[in-house]
């Protein structure tokens, strides 16, 4: 097969396998609670596909890496051990450590580490077979120059799809072979049953082979044949010796001549990611390119012949329906891009057990909505700010026992993930039933952090917004889990990024909800169209909060050039989108355009532009494509008329000010 | 690009532009279609040689004026004015010229290389010159045009990773 053929299953290998890996994760998890031995075959059959899979498609660290943990399941399964906690708890390092193989695979490095070799002699311990010394006196019989093997597949074999003939080509490309049958089980030809293998093989092969090489041979017809392999030479002491210094001065050669193509095989991985589609969808969507088509021709028919008034009520019916197919199949190919939450919310049973048991904290997690179906590109990126909201709930919301029983609470805290589609958006919800927010030492934190000077009237909802500013963490000891001081104003710029927002409703003593509500798709956005001299812009909806017209004295200069206007109570600095865009001929006084109140990156702040013309959808479309990222903008959309438009990025017009005042 | 050395070790051709009264080659392998100008957005914090981005077919797709990008006079746009539109390792970008005028077969042989004055263009977007008949024609490196100096010097300018926008 040629490399690059190769390189290709590799990828559908490595997502099959994290999807494997993914399932094992899952089962264990669940058989830490008590699930049904089942489970322990679901977690054998995946570990067994990513060992096969693994030497199949050229990682033979991996596959033997995986063949040590499947040895260990495999006695789980017979029930020749029982499963127990420490067998779960080395299992899910085991996926850990694939899954690190994996992201090595991915990115072209070398597959095995210290981990992963600590790993592999735990494992071997747990078989009761072999410590890391007696492996290192293994490894000597493990290599010699020439191998017996003694090959007899059952009878069977065949059927599986497996070819004798292929596995001794593999075998010879491992070195010098010499193969002879035997024919002693052949039946009398009478009883031949051809579908049946009756040749048993005796191999020489002559040449410097490891075992686990000639084991990788054959790890598909494991079960399926008698095999035998036996080291006629033991390759003479000196020679593992002398082979480790001969490796690396060979080794650089090689990887001088591949780093052109590991790079770019690197950048290839990179972009090729891909969306798994239902067949439903699939065949929808053919179902409504059929309807388009037919919609189409019944529209060309109205180019022959004279367009006379009885006709144009077909006409408008065809538009008509030309229209509502349109609108389907934009649907529909955003459907493709839609998949469950379920992929994000199925890393956190791990990690909320990992915590817990860290913190001594009894944590139930459950999970509510995970069929909830949101944009790729925002499931992806929707993660990272979970993951720290989770992590904040166990650290600092829920309590320990004791506490918890002193607070008239059971033992056990809850904690919810609860995902649903609310309007044109999706509404995840963190919630746990811990302490809540503490008024007193988040007043306390944000006067020492200088965020305010005192809490005097400020509502319960105002303080709890306090722990989104920046710098701000109220964890007395900073751990390895929270409270670096990067946390909840990351949390909701990543979030605003996506074009969502977060918010947090806290009682003190029941518990605290972190709301995030994120757009159905970063492809499509509401906006309104916004003139400013010649040129017009798009403002997403999400972020503007209103618009006033106001009188030109409302404004306010302020020492540094900056501008104020006062808004419902509070100051709001303006930017000008003529100023900040660089247009010509837009409206400059005050009273005559329009201040727009919009919010980003935490911010509020007053857009002054010329006036707002309508609203309207845009396909948002990238202008690093072609040309390059440009500040204040977040992408551009074609309007009616077929000319561009470009979206105008509030955080980044915030953060492009900040910068102005701070020059 | 691997286009330009397969063509340059045969035979290539190359789509000839009329500029200043001057006579470019762009290799025709780079051109992907050539329209009439029409009117862009513009955009900002922009080189004042790019003039806008367009919609080509539902492309967001940067335009270049070549008289502006090689210091020239910007003259009005009158009804030979042209957008080609050029690809170069996957990017598009479109370039305003005077007029478009020919299709020329050029040999490997007959590119001679630029001295290094006399030209109106910095020698650096050349990558040679040949003669067609008794006319001269300057023969472009379209790989430079949208990538030069001064655009990198802009990128570098703007700050770290920590602002980038997602951008569907």
């Amino acid at each position: 097969m040629s490399k690059a053929g190769l390189a290709q299953f590799q990828q559908v290998f490595i997502e099959e396998s994290l999807e494997g890996l993914d399932t094992m994760e899952s089962s264990l998890l669940a058989l830490d609670d008590g699930g049904d031995a089942e489970l322990v075959h679901t977690i054998f059959r995946a570990a067994h596909s990513i060992k096969g899979g693994a030497a199949t498609f050229g990682f033979p660290e991996m596959s033997s890496f995986t063949h040590e943990a499947e040895s260990l399941l495999d006695e789980v399964r017979s029930g020749k051990r029982p499963i127990d906690a420490s067998i779960i708890e080395l299992m899910l390092r085991t996926v850990d450590c694939l899954r690190g193989m994996f992201a090595r695979a991915q990115a072209g490095e070398p597959l095995n580490d210290a981990v992963a070799e600590g790993l592999r002699n735990e494992l071997a311990a747990a078989m009761g077979r072999g410590t890391p010394v007696a492996t290192t006196a293994r490894r000597n019989v493990d290599q010699a120059d020439a191998w017996t093997i003694r090959f007899r597949p059952h009878a069977g074999m065949l059927a599986g799809g497996n070819e004798p003939l292929r596995l001794i080509r593999e075998l010879a490309d491992l070195g010098e072979l010499a193969v002879a049958p035997s024919l002693d089980a052949l039946p009398a030809f009478a009883a031949l049953e051809p579908t049946e293998c009756h040749i048993g093989w005796t191999i020489e092969l002559k040449g410097p082979v490891k075992r686990a090489d000639i084991a990788g041979v054959f790890d598909w017809v494991e079960g399926e044949c008698d095999l035998e392999i036996e080291a006629k030479h033991v390759v003479a002491d000196i020679a593992p010796a002398a082979a480790p210094v001969a490796a690396p001065a060979a080794a650089p050669a090689p990887n001088v001549a591949d780093a052109g193509t590991a790079r770019a095989q690197r950048e290839a991985n990179a972009e090729s990611s891909s969306v798994r589609v239902s067949i439903d969808k699939i065949d929808g969507l053919i179902n409504l390119v059929g309807e388009l088509v037919i919609t189409q021709s019944m529209l060309d028919t109205f180019r022959e012949g004279e367009l006379d008034a009885s006709r144009i009520a077909v006409l408008e019916q065809g538009l008509a329906q030309l229209a509502r197919h349109t609108r389907e199949l934009q649907e529909s190919v955003m459907g493709i891009r839609l998949l469950p939450i379920a992929s994000v919310f199925n890393r956190f049973p791990r990690m909320v057990r990992d915590i817990s048991q860290k913190l001594g904290k009894q944590v139930k997690l459950e999970l509510i909505g995970e069929q909830t179906e949101l944009d790729k590109t925002v499931l992806e990126k929707i993660g990272d700010p979970m993951v720290h909201l989770v992590r904040n709930a166990i650290d600092h919301g829920l309590e320990t026992p004791d506490k918890r029983r002193a607070a008239g609470k059971g033992d056990t805290g809850t904690l919810t993930l609860h995902a649903s589609h609310r309007g044109g958006n999706v509404v995840v919800e963190v919630s746990d039933d811990g302490a809540g927010l503490n008024r007193d030492a988040i007043v306390a934190k944000a006067i020492q952090r200088g965020i305010i000077t005192s809490a005097e009237g400020m509502s319960d909802d105002a303080v709890a917004e306090l722990i989104f500013q920046p710098g701000f963490s109220t964890a007395a000891v900073t751990t390895d889990l929270s409270g670096r001081g990067v946390g909840m104003d990351v949390v909701r710029r990543n979030v605003s990024d996506l074009g969502g927002t977060v918010t947090i409703r806290s009682t003190q003593g029941k518990g605290s909800v972190f709301t995030i509500t994120l757009p159905l798709t970063l492809a499509i956005i509401d906006g309104l169209t916004a003139a400013v001299g010649e040129e017009r812009y798009i403002v997403p909806l999400v972020s503007i909060v209103e618009s006033v017209q106001l009188k030109a004295d409302a404004v306010r200069s302020v020492a540094g050039g900056g501008e104020l206007f006062r808004f419902r109570g509070e100051y709001l600095p303006v930017i000008r989108l003529h100023d900040a865009f660089g247009c010509d001929g837009a409206i400059h006084a005050i009273d005559d355009g329009l201040m727009v109140v919009v919010e980003g990156d935490g911010a509020r702040v007053g857009l002054f532009v010329d006036g707002l013309i309508g609203q309207q959808q845009a396909v948002v479309k990238s202008l690093e494509a072609n040309y390059r990222r440009v500040q204040g903008v977040s992408g551009a959309t074609i309007l009616a008329d077929g000319s561009v438009a470009l979206i105008v990025d509030i955080a980044g017009l915030v953060r492009m000010q900040g910068r102005k005042k701070a020059a | 690009m691997s286009d330009n050395t397969r063509s340059e070790a045969l035979q290539s051709q190359y789509l000839t532009v009329n500029l200043a009264h001057e006579e470019y080659g762009i290799d025709i392998l780079a051109v992907r279609e050539i329209r009439g100008w029409t009117p862009v957005t513009r955009i900002p914090q922009a080189p004042s040689y790019v003039l806008g981005v367009l919609n080509l077919r539902g492309a967001i797709v940067p335009v270049i004026d070549m008289r502006l990008r090689f210091g020239l006079e910007r003259e009005a746009y009158g009804v030979t004015t042209v957008t080609v539109i050029i690809t170069v390792a996957g990017r598009n970008f479109g370039v305003v010229v005077d007029a478009v005028s020919d299709v020329l077969d050029v040999e490997a042989g007959a590119i001679r290389p630029v001295p290094d004055m006399g030209t109106t263009v910095d020698t650096e977007y050349l990558k040679g010159l040949t003669s067609a008949g008794d006319r001269m024609v300057l023969l472009l490196d379209v790989d430079k045009l949208l990538q030069p100096q001064d655009a990198q010097m802009l990128e570098a300018a703007l700050p770290a990773a920590s602002d980038v926008k997602a951008v569907a």
